[in-house]
C-alpha cells in the first residue's frame, strides 16, 4: 500500500468564509418579513382576544372584577396551550404563526410543557425536573433581572416601587 | 487496495450481498414508500422514548439485512455502524444485541458511507468475510438533541430541513452476487463559516464538491461515468450550491444525474413540514439501501456515486458560536463486472 501522494487542492477548500457567503447568500430561500409580522400580528392579536373574552366570562358569570379575572384567565389560556402542545398541534401552528404563538403566555407555557414532555424519559427527577425550564428558565431570569434594574431606577426616581 | 489521493480502490470489489431499509410513518408517505423493507405506522416505532425507538429501527435493519444476504448472525464477522446520538448510543446498543465485534463510527449523517468504506476495506484487506455497515436517525432524537423538544413551537426558517427516522444495513462480502463496491473517496472536514445549526444544506454544500473534485481527480473520471450521483442530505438550498462549486471545479455534474437523498425520499409539495427536505444518518442509508440498489438490481443504473455529507457539529459547540465543520464521503457501486 502507498501512501496518499496527494491532497484535494480543490477550489472549495482554499476559498474564504466570505466569499461562500456571498454564494450562499444567492440561494437562500427568501423569508417575507412582512408576510411573518402581519401573521404574528394577527395571530399573537387573536389570542389576546380570546384571553379577553376569557377574562369577560370570569367578570360576568363569577362576577369578579377586571383584577381578580386576570389569573383565572391565564390559567386557562396555560391549559389550553398546554393541551394543544400535548396533543401535538401546538409546534404546527407556531411554524405558521412565528412570533403570534410565541410571545403570548401560551408560548411560555407551550416552551415549559414541551420540555416536560421531551424529557419524560429520563425521569421525574433528572428529566422533569431538571430540564422543564431549559427553554422557559431564560426567560424568568432575564424577566427577574429586568424587574429588578426597572424596580431600582423607579426607586431612584422617586416614583415609589410600584402599587 | 490500492490509494490514489484520498481515494481506495477496492481491488476484490467487495459485493453487497443483502441491504435493508427500515423507516418511519412519515417517509412511508414519501415517493420511496414501495422501496423500504418496512414502515412503521408510529413515529414512536413501537417503543416508550424516541431513543428506543431508534435503536430498534437499527436492530431490525441488521435483521432484515442478514436475512437478505442469507447468512445467518454467526457468520457475521464485523460490524461498523454509528448514528447521530451523543456517544453513538444507538449503534452500540444495538450492537450489544447482535452479539458480533464492533468498530463505532461518527461522521454524523455522512456515517452511511463511511461505515460503508470502512467495512468494504475490511472485506477487500482480507480482514473479514462478511461485514455489516448501519447506521440510524430517528426524528425526534436529533431535534431532542440538536435542537428544541419536539413539541416546543418555534418557527423553522425555510432552508431547515427534516430528520428522517429510519435505518439502513448492508452486508459486504468477497464473492456472491449484487452491485459491487469500487471505490470510496474519504472527504475532508471542510468549514466555510456557517454557524446557522438549521442551514445544513449550506454548511455541507463545500464538503460535497471538495470530495466529488477529490474523487473524479483520484479516479481520473468524469461525472458521465456514472449513470447517477447522489448527495447524502443536501436538499433543496444545499444542491443548487454543490452545483455552482462544482462548476467553478470545473467537473460537468451536467453529464450525469445529479440528485440528493433528502429531495428523492419526500414529496415536498406535498409533506410541507420536511421544508427544504430530508436529512440524517438515516436519510442517505434508507435511500441508497432500499431505492437506489434496487434499482441497480432491476437493471435500471449500473454505476452510481453516493457522497454522504455530514454536519459534524455539538449542541454545545454551536452554542459557544463555533461554525460547522462538514465532511462527506463517497462510494462509488457498480453493477456486474
Amino acid at each position: 500500500m502507498t501512501l496518499p501522494d496527494s491532497r484535494s487542492n480543490s477550489k472549495v477548500s482554499s476559498m474564504s468564509p466570505d466569499e461562500y457567503k456571498t454564494i450562499a447568500k444567492k440561494h437562500e430561500p427568501p423569508r417575507s418579513i412582512l408576510k411573518n409580522c402581519l401573521k404574528a400580528f394577527f395571530v399573537g392579536g387573536l389570542i389576546c382576544l380570546i384571553g379577553q373574552g376569557i377574562q369577560q366570562f370570569f367578570m360576568s358569570v363569577f362576577d369578579m372584577s377586571t383584577k381578580e379575572a386576570g389569573s383565572p384567565t391565564v390559567a386557562v389560556l396555560i391549559i389550553i396551550s398546554v393541551i394543544l402542545t400535548c396533543f401535538g398541534v401546538y409546534d404546527k401552528i407556531a411554524q405558521w404563526a412565528g412570533a403570534g404563538t410565541a410571545v403570548p403566555v401560551t408560548g411560555f407555557a407551550n416552551s415549559m410543557c414541551s420540555a416536560a414532555l421531551e424529557h419524560r424519559a429520563e425521569g421525574l427527577v433528572l428529566g422533569v425536573g431538571a430540564s422543564m425550564f431549559k427553554l422557559a428558565g431564560s426567560v424568568i431570569v432575564f424577566g427577574t433581572v429586568a424587574a429588578f434594574i426597572i424596580g431600582i431606577i423607579y426607586a431612584l426616581l422617586g416614583t415609589g416601587g410600584g402599587g | 487496495m490500492q490509494v490514489k489521493g484520498q481515494t481506495w480502490t477496492y481491488e476484490k470489489k467487495p459485493v453487497i450481498l443483502g441491504a435493508s431499509s427500515i423507516v418511519g410513518p412519515e417517509e412511508g408517505e414519501g415517493p420511496l414508500a414501495e422501496d423500504f423493507d418496512f414502515i412503521y405506522d408510529n413515529i414512536e416505532i413501537n417503543e416508550k422514548t424516541w431513543e428506543k425507538g431508534e435503536r430498534r429501527l437499527l436492530e431490525d435493519a441488521a435483521r432484515k439485512a442478514l436475512e437478505h444476504a442469507s447468512i445467518k448472525e454467526e457468520d457475521l464477522q464485523f460490524y461498523v455502524g454509528g448514528d447521530l446520538m451523543n456517544q453513538i448510543i444507538s449503534s452500540s446498543f444495538a450492537a450489544r444485541k447482535m452479539g458480533v465485534p464492533y468498530i463505532g463510527v461518527f461522521g454524523a449523517c455522512s456515517t452511511s458511507m463511511e461505515s460503508l468504506a470502512v467495512a468494504s476495506m475490511m472485506i477487500d484487506s482480507g480482514a473479514a468475510q462478511y461485514a455489516m455497515a448501519g447506521t440510524a436517525s430517528h426524528n425526534c432524537t436529533v431535534e431532542k438533541q440538536f435542537r428544541y423538544p419536539t413539541e416546543y413551537g418555534s418557527q423553522k426558517p425555510p432552508y431547515a430541513q427534516y430528520t428522517i427516522t429510519g435505518a439502513g444495513c448492508s452486508v459486504v462480502s468477497a464473492q456472491g452476487d449484487g452491485p459491487h463496491v469500487t471505490h470510496a473517496t474519504i472527504g475532508k472536514v471542510i468549514d466555510l463559516g456557517v454557524k446557522d445549526p438549521f442551514n445544513m444544506g449550506t454548511a455541507m454544500a463545500p464538503a460535497a464538491a471538495d470530495t466529488i473534485t477529490a474523487h473524479m481527480r483520484d479516479t481520473g473520471r468524469s461525472p458521465g461515468y456514472y449513470d447517477l450521483i447522489v448527495t447524502g442530505d443536501l436538499a433543496a438550498v444545499g444542491l443548487p450550491i454543490a452545483k455552482e462549486l462544482l462548476k467553478k471545479e470545473g467537473i460537468a455534474m451536467e453529464e450525469t444525474n445529479f440528485m440528493d437523498c433528502g429531495l428523492m425520499i419526500y414529496d415536498r409539495d406535498r409533506q410541507k413540514y420536511v421544508l427544504s427536505g430530508g436529512s440524517g444518518c438515516g436519510c442517505s442509508a434508507v435511500v441508497t439501501y432500499g431505492h437506489i440498489l434496487k434499482r441497480m438490481k432491476r437493471g435500471e443504473l449500473h454505476k452510481v456515486l453516493v457522497v454522504a455529507t455530514g454536519a459534524l457539529l455539538s449542541p454545545l459547540s454551536y452554542q459557544q458560536g463555533e461554525s460547522i465543520p462538514c465532511i462527506a464521503h463517497a462510494v462509488s457501486l457498480e453493477m456486474g463486472g
